[in-house]
């Protein structure tokens, strides 16, 4: 018996130990390094990550981190691991711990009218970063800093217009979509989609959700090769779901960049790499290092300072030439 | 009319003939919405189409399926494989990605050999969690599920993992006979689990087990030994469904990597007719299971169906596959319909109503 309940609490003691390493590994833990939040009287910000499902994503959250430190900010960082329960769950839990600022990339677009006014009656301004919400009461948050996803679809769409202004046949066009419900898969579908319109001749044949991974890009892709003998562009929402479709293309006997034309957002280093060996065509670069912006935003907003509701971050597109030129300063 | 239903009866008496119509059906319908879907030809030395896919792509279902077939036949359940594959894959990617060499075949078994070694100690965590501490399988493998997935990370650091590997990229996408090697080492894993369990009395003890773990302690065999091996038997299946998993895009993706395979497992034991209470399993069940798992997410894509309905699709197609299976739901159709010849007609008209 007595070796019995040793062995119990050996096994006790390490479940809790597994149970911590798992935690600090979801970054759920404070990268603050001080625990007594109050002891301080340093801004304390409460940001809620999307996850970490690709580089640009790790990218950001390092921008973020980096950031905080620079700007003297107490950061309170989550992974919600691409759910919304555990965003909401995180959110409530900064209102709970009384930061001065939440900030949040929304993993969905709708469903958040409720926990944002529980923010707003707790008097704690919220910046929605990357991706917007579509709650009606604008006043629910405070700004919205990030890219223009219907931007960066129509940037991608009206260079493939160029391209293809001479030709005479139809331009099969698949395209495969992020996660779907998300607000970049909406927007850079809807832009892309406005953008080729000028061209009767630029039709999408077929479109699907690759989940923003290169796993699902190159499934989805390797079903569209079957199903359509004639594909001429693929148009990719980010370059992991556009890396992962490179392979299914070379199985299919095709040359990447050659028989079919490749236009992918984001301009992450590997899908930076593809696009200077000139697998990829095109990439319309969505940006991750808002960090700095962020900070300053958070301290206007704790200041009581007016923003402007909507701040666009900076951002380019590439060729193959001028990705030859960036990738060596490709910091994600 | 009477001697064709007797004839037939054998046939659909068969536990395997309603999950096996429903593949058919399913790869007739996409067969009718574009003959080519089963169109097989050589490329570069290999065989090449949506078949192939199909049975490439489902590989590492299949392993996880395996494992898990024999855990829920001793009543459990084991929700950590998922987190198994994206850490077995991690590690190996990393370790590849590390060495000096990634193409050296020693530098690839030693990065298997380590993942498969952490996996297999992982999967004796789960194992003594059950047996015995007897913690109920399903909050004693959730503990893995939720923290495996920050290990993973952990290991990751967060990042994808981009390996240039040509012996690891073979594991995924290799090909041996002009066949993948994913299935080939699914397959062979299946029939060693089967000899192992069929041949041998293990796979009685195993139903045994399931079926009253006390009674079987009192009939003499160690209750307790069996349930531990069998949580080893998933996470060393899961970890090779991880290799598969990463080896087929070249990279570990922590966060991605068999993203809710443990739950699509359990929906492949059940459509091949195991029941979760435990007991009694069958292994070819658990193959078809998975496969058509795999050929209805291949059917989405390949029919274009728009991803905003794909989930209610597949969602309809499951239900109907537990409904013809269930003898229950057949003798009441049945009976409404006297009279009326109760051949395999009638689950196929279900059938062809849901891709419209």
């Amino acid at each position: 018996m007595r070796t019995r309940s040793t062995a119990r609490t050996v096994i006790a003691v390490l479940t809790g130990v597994l149970l911590a390493g798992g935690m600090v590994a979801c970054g759920n833990s404070d990268t603050g390094g001080d625990s007594g939040s109050g002891g301080s009287d340093k801004l304390v910000l409460g940001f809620s990550q999307v996850g970490a499902e690709s580089g640009w994503r790790t990218a950001n959250t390092t921008s973020i981190k980096e950031a905080a430190g620079q700007a003297g900010i107490e950061l309170k960082f989550d992974d919600a691991q691409q759910k919304q329960e555990n965003q909401i769950k995180a959110i409530r839990n900064f209102i709970q711990q009384k930061v001065d600022v939440i900030a949040f990339s929304p993993v969905v677009e709708s469903g958040w009218d409720t926990v944002l006014k529980e923010a707003k009656d707790a008097k704690i301004p919220v910046i929605l970063t990357d991706r917007a919400v579509d709650s009606a009461d604008k006043s629910l948050y405070k700004t919205f800093l990030g890219s223009d996803f219907v931007k960066e679809g129509r940037l991608a769409g009206e260079w493939l217009v160029e391209q293809k202004k001479a030709a005479t046949g139809p331009v099969n066009i698949v395209e495969l979509q992020g996660t779907t419900g998300s607000a970049p898969a909406n927007d850079r579908k809807k832009g892309f989609g406005e953008a080729i319109a000028a061209n009767p001749n630029l039709k999408i044949v077929a479109s699907q959700s690759g989940d923003f991974t290169r796993a699902g890009g190159k499934q989805v892709m390797e079903q569209f090769l079957k199903a359509n003998p004639k594909i001429d562009v693929l148009f990719a929402h980010n370059d992991d779901m556009g890396l992962g479709a490179l392979e299914a293309i070379t199985a299919a006997g095709k040359v990447p960049g050659k028989d079919i034309t490749i236009i992918t957002v984001d301009a992450v280093k590997d899908g930076m790499q593809a696009l200077a060996d000139g697998k990829f065509n095109f990439i319309a670069e969505c940006s991750p290092l808002l960090g700095p912006q962020l900070m300053d935003l958070a301290k206007k907003v704790k200041a009581g300072e007016e923003v402007p509701p909507r701040i666009e971050t900076e951002e380019t597109t590439f060729t193959q030439e001028t990705a030859k030129e960036a990738l060596p300063n490709r910091k994600y | 009319m009477n001697t064709l239903t007797d004839r037939l009866r054998p046939l659909t008496g068969h536990r395997l003939f309603w999950p096996a119509l429903v593949l058919v059906v399913m790869i007739l319908a996409n067969t009718v919405y574009r003959p080519g879907f089963l169109a097989v030809e050589v490329k570069s030395g290999h065989l090449y189409g949506t078949p192939i896919d199909i049975l490439r792509l489902s590989a590492p279902l299949i392993l996880v399926a395996l494992g898990m077939t024999l855990v829920i036949a001793t009543g459990g359940i084991d929700l950590s494989v998922g987190s198994l594959c994206a850490i077995s894959g991690a590690i190996a990617c990393l370790h590849i990605s590390e060495a000096a060499d990634p193409n050296s075949p020693s530098t690839v078994l030693t990065a298997l050999a380590l993942a498969f070694g952490v996996a297999l100690v992982l999967g004796a965590w789960n194992g003594v969690l059950v047996a015995v501490i007897g913690i109920q399988p399903i909050i004693a493998t959730l503990i893995l599920m939720v923290a495996g997935r920050g290990i993973a990370q952990l290991v990751t650091e967060g990042q994808i993992i981009t390996i240039n590997s040509e012996p690891y990229r073979a594991i995924g996408l290799g090909h041996f006979l002009t066949l993948p090697l994913a299935i080939l080492i699914a397959l062979a894993a299946a029939l060693l689990v089967a000899a192992f369990t069929r041949r041998t009395a293990l796979g009685l003890i195993v139903e045994s087990v399931g079926g009253n773990a006390e009674a079987s302690r009192l009939a003499g065999i160690r209750s307790r030994r069996i349930v531990f091996l069998v949580y080893v038997v998933s996470a060393a299946c899961a970890a090779i469904a991880g290799f598969m998993v990463t080896a087929n895009v070249s990279s570990a993706d922590g966060n991605a990597a068999g993203l809710w395979i443990e739950l699509d497992a359990i929906l492949a034991v059940v459509i091949g007719g195991t029941s979760l209470a435990g007991g009694r399993f069958s292994l070819s069940g658990t193959v078809l299971g998975a496969l058509i798992i795999q050929t209805l997410t291949t059917t989405v894509y390949a029919m274009n169906i728009s991803p905003q309905t794909s989930l209610l699709f597949k969602a309809v197609v499951v239900i109907a596959v537990c409904l013809v299976q269930a003898p229950a739901f057949r003798a009441r159709f049945r009976r409404r319909r006297r009279g009326v010849e109760p051949g395999p007609a009638t689950p196929q008209r279900e059938k062809e109503q849901v891709p419209a």
